[in-house]
């Protein structure tokens, strides 16, 4: 707790008793004279507790009047609890402040401690840097370190900044990232992101970015920023609480004066006195501030726990926007599929696998394509390019080359023809690579992309969550693209697109969407900037390290995994009905509390209820936005 | 140009009020308060001193939330 709640917690305790002690001093059963029948002397006790919880409250309502802000809640509490004094309802009036600042306490307690858990969650911050230095390391602000400085990293301690291992081996723990559990292992020349814990062994890295560049100083500005984009919800509360108020006043304002007056007219007792006291419950019940505090509550939380399963979400209005999604628009290469060609399948051939890989990946020893290297990564073997002679690069047809004297032809079907050698069609999916060897038909070599293990069940996952609609955009052949998606079960696929194709693709699809029925394109990020920009939500994942993809995504899945799609999905719909349940719960139970104040049948206890009471509830339930772990996936 | 402060304030509802004291004030384009980070990031109109109309947006804030706090 901090001083002021300190403080304020003393002042609760404090009246409280005092409560109490008179309430049982001026009892009628003790009837000790003065104290049990004389209205004045009970005042001017009831006053000392009154002034003990209050009398900041009756400032700064003082305060308020005078800057010309009378509908605030402190104005609220003032003209309630010193109504009821009035009334002589002394003990209602005391009570009424006391809870309310409990209420106030509650409150304040709970959103700093949730304030701290986020930040807990995110704790990945370094506090220092080992700089390598002539005589060992000294350690240092990671803010100064420069880019191309060494730092050592022990085991137990987090990566400050993005660099290179130039030395050692490790295996480093990415959960803080990308919330997956399975550590990874580095050595030297591999990439590291900051924010990783070092598990095992020392390492150096070289920096190649500053502190301020690093993937930690862009994700934990990133989450902190999040909450600063309002989603429609919050903007409905503020909206809301700027005419709720003021209209109950105006409500207890009529509760007071119409009736007693109406009553006069018909010749019957006013009874100013009851109305008054209903008019006063009215103001008691005015407050939004349960909604005002939960609705961002929950969205901070929600945020806060989707950060942790490594989804970074860049604003309230995108975690809201996420929950009402029924269209999603994939891109094939590297979202759906690994996006790096693998040979699945060599054919008609009479040689061995190794021997005609070896013929193959030699041919293609000079070529940087990626089809020549995905052969020359299925030889797995070293190359020696002494064998290779005479090699020639046929645009768009393939490569001729001489290995170990034996002359080798690799490519697709117009390059057989141009060598006159029949050949046999391929049925399987991907690209065939036709293989002739001395002019003799050798077989062919299937190399495709390989779906990701996770693609196929994540997209019957989304169904299960009702997306409906998937569209799989793609610029590779129709063949493929219908085969992957049938494989997935995507119901809608557009193939053979340009770059600039996808972009008309998706305002194409955005036509069906409409208020509630929300379109998200899922992308890796690198070359879908324009796409993810225009879609209602734009879904980049396997960021981690891609500044790109973090700037242009609204959401970023830290890794590449696309069952992260449906756990964002799933946090984001925890988050939304959990602010519906506020909203609900709060309206429902404040007009509930109005309706029977101004018949009578509710008291001024059960105002304190509708406004403390609903406020406790409805903070309990968003922190529950927090807990993202056992959301299905 | 946009600027992040740090403020003090205790409810949600009076961090509304300031978002809204804030953006009226002269010199000040957009602001937006994010009560849980406790932070108000101003856009200020081209040409205007963020110092001096930092001072304005503080003395209007003060003037609908009493117990708020802005760190300059």
């Amino acid at each position: 707790m901090t001083k002021k709640q300190k403080k304020v917690l003393a002042r609760i305790i404090i009246s409280a008793l005092l409560l109490v002690v008179i309430g049982i001093i001026t009892s009628e059963k003790l009837s000790i004279p003065y104290l049990s029948d004389n209205r004045i002397v009970g005042l001017i006790l009831y006053i000392i507790p009154y002034l003990v919880i209050g009398y900041d409250i009756l400032k700064k309502a003082f305060k308020g009047i005078k800057n010309k802000q009378v509908f605030d809640e402190n104005f609220l509490m003032a003209v309630a609890t010193i109504g009821a004094m009035v009334l002589g309802e002394y003990r209602e009036g005391v009570a009424v402040m006391l809870f309310y600042q409990i209420g106030e306490l509650f409150q304040s307690y709970a959103v700093g401690k949730s304030r701290r858990n986020i930040s807990e969650l995110m704790d990945i911050r370094p506090d220092y840097a080992n700089v390598l230095g002539e005589n060992g390391t000294e350690q240092v602000d990671p803010d100064e370190v420069e880019i191309g400085t060494v730092i050592e990293v022990s085991p137990g301690e987090k990566i400050p900044i993005d660099g290179i291992v130039v030395d050692g081996t490790a295996s480093v723990n990415t959960s803080a990232l990308t919330g997956e559990s399975i550590p990874k292992t580095v050595t030297a020349g591999d990439e590291v992101i900051s924010g990783c814990i070092n598990m095992t062994g020392v390492l150096r890295i070289k920096t190649t970015k500053e502190f301020g560049e690093s993937t930690v100083s862009k994700i934990l500005d990133l989450v902190e920023n999040a909450s600063s984009k309002k989603s429609r919800s919050e903007n409905f509360i503020s909206r809301f609480a700027h005419y709720y108020t003021p209209a109950v006043c105006y409500g207890a304002l009529a509760l007071a004066l119409l009736p007693p007056i109406v009553r006069m007219i018909m010749g019957l007792t006013p009874d100013f006195g009851d109305w008054i006291y209903r008019a006063l419950t009215f103001l008691v019940i005015s407050c939004p501030c349960a909604l005002v505090i939960s609705i961002p509550l929950t969205f901070f939380a929600g945020i806060g726990g989707a950060s942790k399963a490594g989804v970074l979400v860049k604003g309230s209005n995108y975690l809201e926007a996420l929950a009402g999604v029924k269209h999603i628009v994939f891109d094939k290469t590297g979202t759906l599929t690994k996006g790096n060609f693998e040979v699945t399948g060599i054919h008609h051939s009479e040689m061995e696998r190794d021997e005609i890989l070896d013929l193959v990946a030699h041919a293609e020893s000079f070529s940087n394509h990626p089809i020549g290297k995905s052969v020359q990564e299925a030889y797995g073997k070293e190359l020696d390019k002494s064998r290779v002679t005479d090699v020639e690069e046929i645009s768009g047809k393939g490569i001729t080359a001489k290995v170990d004297g034996k002359k080798v032809a690799v490519g697709n079907s117009k390059m057989m023809e141009l060598n006159f050698v029949p050949y046999k069609d391929c049925h399987s999916v991907g690209t065939i690579l036709h293989i002739a060897i001395d002019d003799e038909y050798a077989g062919h070599i299937v190399i495709s992309d390989v779906l990701k293990d996770n693609s196929k069940d994540a997209i019957k996952r989304l169904k299960k969550l009702g997306v409906d609609h998937t569209v799989m955009l793609t610029g590779d052949s129709k063949k493929v693209a219908e085969h992957v998606a049938g494989e997935l079960g995507i119901s809608e696929v557009n193939s053979e697109l340009l770059p600039g194709d996808k972009v008309s693709k998706v305002e194409e699809l955005l036509e069906l969407t409409n208020d509630r029925e929300k379109l998200a394109f899922v992308g890796d990020g690198i070359n879908d900037a324009p796409v993810l920009s225009r879609a209602d939500v734009g879904i980049a994942m396997g960021a981690l390290g891609s500044d790109a993809a973090i700037e242009a995504a609204d959401i970023v899945l830290m890794d590449d995994d696309p069952l992260k799609i449906v756990k964002a999905i799933g946090i984001s719909k925890k988050c939304m009905r959990i602010v519906y349940e506020n909203i609900y719960f709060a309206i429902g139970v404040k007009i509930i509390c109005l309706i029977l104040g101004a018949l009578g049948i509710a008291n001024m206890w059960l105002a304190i209820f509708a406004d403390v009471g609903v406020m406790v509830i409805a903070v309990l339930n968003a922190i529950r936005a927090l807990m993202v772990k056992r959301i299905a996936v | 140009m946009k600027k992040t402060y740090k403020i003090d304030v205790d409810c949600a509802n009076c961090a509304n009020k300031m978002e809204e004291a804030a953006k009226k004030t002269a010199g000040v384009k957009d602001a937006t308060v994010n009560f849980m980070m406790l932070k108000m990031i101003v856009e200020f109109e081209e040409g205007a001193d963020p110092k001096a109309v930092m001072q304005d947006v503080l003395d209007n804030c003060k003037k609908v939330e009493d117990d708020c706090e802005i760190f300059l």
